[in-house]
């Protein structure tokens, strides 16, 4: 009892001075806040990316430039691929699975709220760890894919890759915690009557999105650990000297690198589906077709990734078989291109910028899909691989995509996470900004690869025709900046004068939108019973064909209220990821330093275990 | 006020979802699906480098297939007796429960100690080591992370004991050690594939 008054009442006391917001947020297991942690650090590693990039475009922005030199412009495009992947575009996604899951579907949080913390606070370690790396002077340069046998030791005999490594490991195991977690949360913790195909489609796609990480992660955990032993302990992997395959890199690599670009943009189609319908006023499309594509892509997601190493020579048979399987996964991503206009089609349409970041996700990921099923066939890959046509299309699908979709959940669920509402004027300066610079930025790309110039070169001569274009790209990327300062100054202003949400700002389909803005600790005073797809909605308007809207539920009495049982803080996790980050950093330090931090890690996650073993026979005390 | 908590959590055990399964249950499942993925990508590496080792010793030149065998008939007793060990745990015999989960620990146990002489007797007798060429990498790599996962098992297995000795688990805390169980029977099951496939297949 001691412990439901604490968070009735005494959680505000305790969280009046500094030091102790501070500690409760360093304890939290609330996924709200968790969530709130995941997309602040990563929108901040998304501005660090993001100059990386900036400093990478003035480099490039006239020929034969000195502004950085290839070892520099080498660390620039690793840390840039890395970072945007890792430690901005997955946690971001996380964010949202943190912060909207337990929503929409009527849960008071996670399966495991601990765990769930520990996945963060693991993903902080990971970001800092392989961002440290410049401080020392050894940032990672050997590309975000890592290709053996560049990584050996003899090609890099400095840390810089151990730093990659072992920070690409520790984000894994982030990312897998992460994973198991929302599987038992969207299996196991729906609320009554919400069977699997009333789920909100956002749910759906981070669901598959769930299968993706916990079942890809585990091969590049491999080909790490691979690596891991080639540089420490002295085996053969990558060794061609010794009969070692470099092409084993690669596969290991892209078996998780494929579904990994799915990972990345899954979630990001399941907040478009939610944005449509909520702005056209309409259901979804073939709401059920959407999730049957979403799956489908899940599952061929797995058998594709030999089209990455159509240019290494794998014969005809490897190259037809991955040519067609990449050329089927292109029809369900193309179904549900069609359900979102279709969604559109004969909608009454309300143009706010959440509205704006999804057509314009539309558009974007379209081109980037069209650029991408050229690459299905290996003859035409072959002349475009390795130039920067290939850099136009997947910034297409991961920019034009993923980042699009996910801003268009920031405005979308900026209202229910703040309970204010950004400025949409100035959200659609964002937007028209960010369009015109992105496609400034990628667009001329394609025409640079296509008459030959290469990825990854730090400069290039005068003579080749290129000068404009790369000129004219990098004021879009400029340009992009700009947009964000947009989007930072809407966030402040919002947060000192914005107007006030109220539960349901858009007039929405989902059950978060049934609760208060930001939401209590406890979600869901009481776990509403679901009876169908868009169930707030037709609580609201019935069904539209002269049913009447379904029956309010009851008001919620305080004593429903005073019975909530939420999950008290914990500093375990906090413990756990910095012993785990002693450890891994230890393999770069001394082998003393690996054993201390791998005995602290076993003691800790004893005590994590155990600090919950039984807590009902703890009441009594 | 200690009844109205202990009767909130006795109403509802927190644990058991929508589907009527235990999250943490589910959770294991998860975890075992994801690391049906870890091993295949290790034996994936094991088959695609079968055979094109450029030095020796060669595999059928240091493999001593009867103490292997052994290992492999000791891991599989070890899922008969953990199966026992949950048996009594769900009578309430919380002393023979304990008893069994300790043969289990046990049987891991040598199973790693075999493990431990094998590994010396190939470095030591064979000169095979990690760096010594692609057999010794994969195999080593292979097999000591399936090592590594016995040898977590040990030590789960063991506080399980130790927290049943000292009377800290009882017949409620059965989907506790189940779960254990399930790591247990999965890491077993792993090593038929990895004994058929390193040491069986010729």
């Amino acid at each position: 009892m001691a412990t439901q008054a604490a968070f009735m009442h005494g959680s505000k006391a305790e969280t009046e001075t500094f030091w102790g917001t501070v500690w409760s947020w360093l304890t939290t297991v609330d996924h709200k806040r968790i969530g709130i942690l995941y997309g602040t650090s990563a929108f901040i590693f998304f501005l660090v990316g993001g100059i990386e990039a900036l400093i990478m475009r003035l480099q490039l922005a006239r020929p034969d430039n000195t502004l950085v030199g290839p070892e520099r412009f080498n660390e620039l495009f690793t840390m840039h691929g890395t970072t945007m992947i890792f430690l901005a575009v997955m946690p971001l996604s996380a964010a949202f699975f943190n912060y909207m899951i337990p929503l929409m579907i009527g849960a008071r949080d996670v399966a495991f709220p601990r765990l769930n913390a520990l996945s963060y606070w693991i993903f902080l370690s990971g970001a800092l760890f392989l961002n440290s790396s410049w401080l020392f002077g050894m940032a990672p340069d050997g590309g975000w894919f890592g290709y053996a046998n560049l990584t050996t030791t003899q090609f890099s005999p400095r840390h810089t890759i151990d730093f990659w490594m072992l920070g690409l490991q520790i984000l894994g195991l982030s990312s897998m915690l992460a994973g198991f977690n929302f599987l038992v949360t969207i299996i196991n913790m729906r609320a009554p009557g919400m069977t699997l195909m009333r789920m909100p489609v956002f749910v759906w796609m981070s669901f598959v999105t769930q299968f993706l990480i916990v079942l890809a992660f585990p091969a590049i955990t491999v080909a790490l650990i691979l690596l891991m032993f080639d540089r420490f302990f002295g085996t053969l992997f990558y060794e061609p000297a010794a009969g070692g395959d470099p092409l084993l890199w690669q596969h290991l690599f892209w078996i998780f690198g494929h579904p990994e670009v799915y990972i990345l943009i899954l979630p990001a189609m399941g907040i478009v589906s939610e944005v449509l319908p909520t702005f056209a006023r309409k259901p979804l499309f073939g709401a059920p077709v959407v999730i049957y594509s979403g799956i489908m892509i899940g599952f061929f997601g797995f058998g594709v990734w030999s089209h990455h190493m159509f240019s290494v020579g794998m014969g005809p048979v490897a190259d037809a078989a991955f040519s067609i399987s990449t050329m089927l996964i292109a029809v369900p991503t193309g179904v549900k291109i069609l359900n979102w206009i279709g969604t559109l089609w004969g909608g009454s349409i309300r143009f706010k910028a959440p509205l704006y970041f999804s057509l314009g996700f539309i558009a974007m990921f379209t081109m980037g899909g069209l650029s991408g099923v050229m690459h299905a066939s290996p003859p035409v890959d072959l002349q475009q691989t390795d130039s920067y046509f290939v850099v136009a299309h997947f910034h297409y699908v991961l920019f034009g995509g993923s980042i699009f979709g996910l801003f268009s959940g920031i405005y979308y669920w900026w209202p229910k996470i703040t309970g204010k509402m950004l400025d949409d004027t100035l959200g659609r300066w964002h937007f028209w900004t960010m369009l015109i610079g992105f496609n400034m930025t990628f667009f001329p790309m394609h025409y640079l690869g296509l008459i030959g110039m290469p990825r990854r070169i730090y400069t290039y001569a005068p003579d080749l025709g290129w000068n404009h274009w790369n000129l004219i790209s990098t004021i879009g990327s400029f340009l992009i900046g700009v947009s964000l300062l947009f989007f930072i100054v809407n966030v402040f202003r919002t947060r000192r004068s914005g107007a006030v949400a109220g539960n349901d700002p858009w007039d929405a389909r989902t059950l978060e939108w049934s609760i208060p803005s930001p939401p209590p600790v406890y979600n869901f005073a009481r776990i509403p019973q679901v009876h169908d797809r868009d169930d707030f909605w037709l609580q609201k308007y019935g069904d539209g064909h002269g049913g009447a809207p379904r029956p309010k539920p009851a008001p919620v009495t305080a004593a429903e209220i005073a019975a909530i049982h939420m999950p008290d803080t914990s500093f375990w996790p906090l413990l756990l990821a910095l012993a785990l980050a002693v450890m891994v950093s230890g393999l770069m330090i001394s082998m003393v330093q690996v054993v201390i931090g791998g005995l602290l890690t076993l003691w800790l996650m004893y005590k994590f275990a155990m600090e919950l073993h039984r807590p009902a026979a703890g009441h009594g005390h | 006020m200690v009844d109205h908590a202990s009767a909130v959590a006795h109403a509802h055990d927190p644990n058991i979802g929508t589907t009527g399964l235990d999250n943490r249950k589910v959770g294991m499942w998860a975890f075992l699906g994801s690391d049906c993925m870890f091993f295949g990508s290790l034996i994936g590496t094991y088959l695609a480098y079968k055979g094109k080792s450029i030095s020796g010793p060669l595999p059928h030149q240091v493999f001593d297939i009867p103490l292997t065998s052994y290992s492999a008939a000791l891991l599989l007793a070890s899922s008969l007796t953990m199966v026992l060990a949950l048996a009594a745990l769900q009578e309430s015999r919380v002393k023979k429960a304990a008893g069994w989960l300790f043969v289990t620990a046990m049987l891991g146990l040598h199973f790693v100690l075999n493990q431990v002489y094998e590994f010396t007797t190939f470095a030591l007798h064979h000169g095979l080591k990690l760096s010594t060429s692609l057999f010794g990498s994969t195999f080593f790599v292979l097999t000591g992370f399936h090592g590594a996962h016995v040898t977590g098992g040990v030590i789960w297995l063991l506080i399980l004991v130790m927290l049943a000795l000292r009377g800290k688990i009882d017949a409620r805390d059965y989907t506790k050690v189940e779960i254990a169980g399930l790591y247990w029977h999965f890491v077993d099951i792993v090593w038929i594939a990895i004994f058929t496939v390193i040491y069986l297949i010729p």
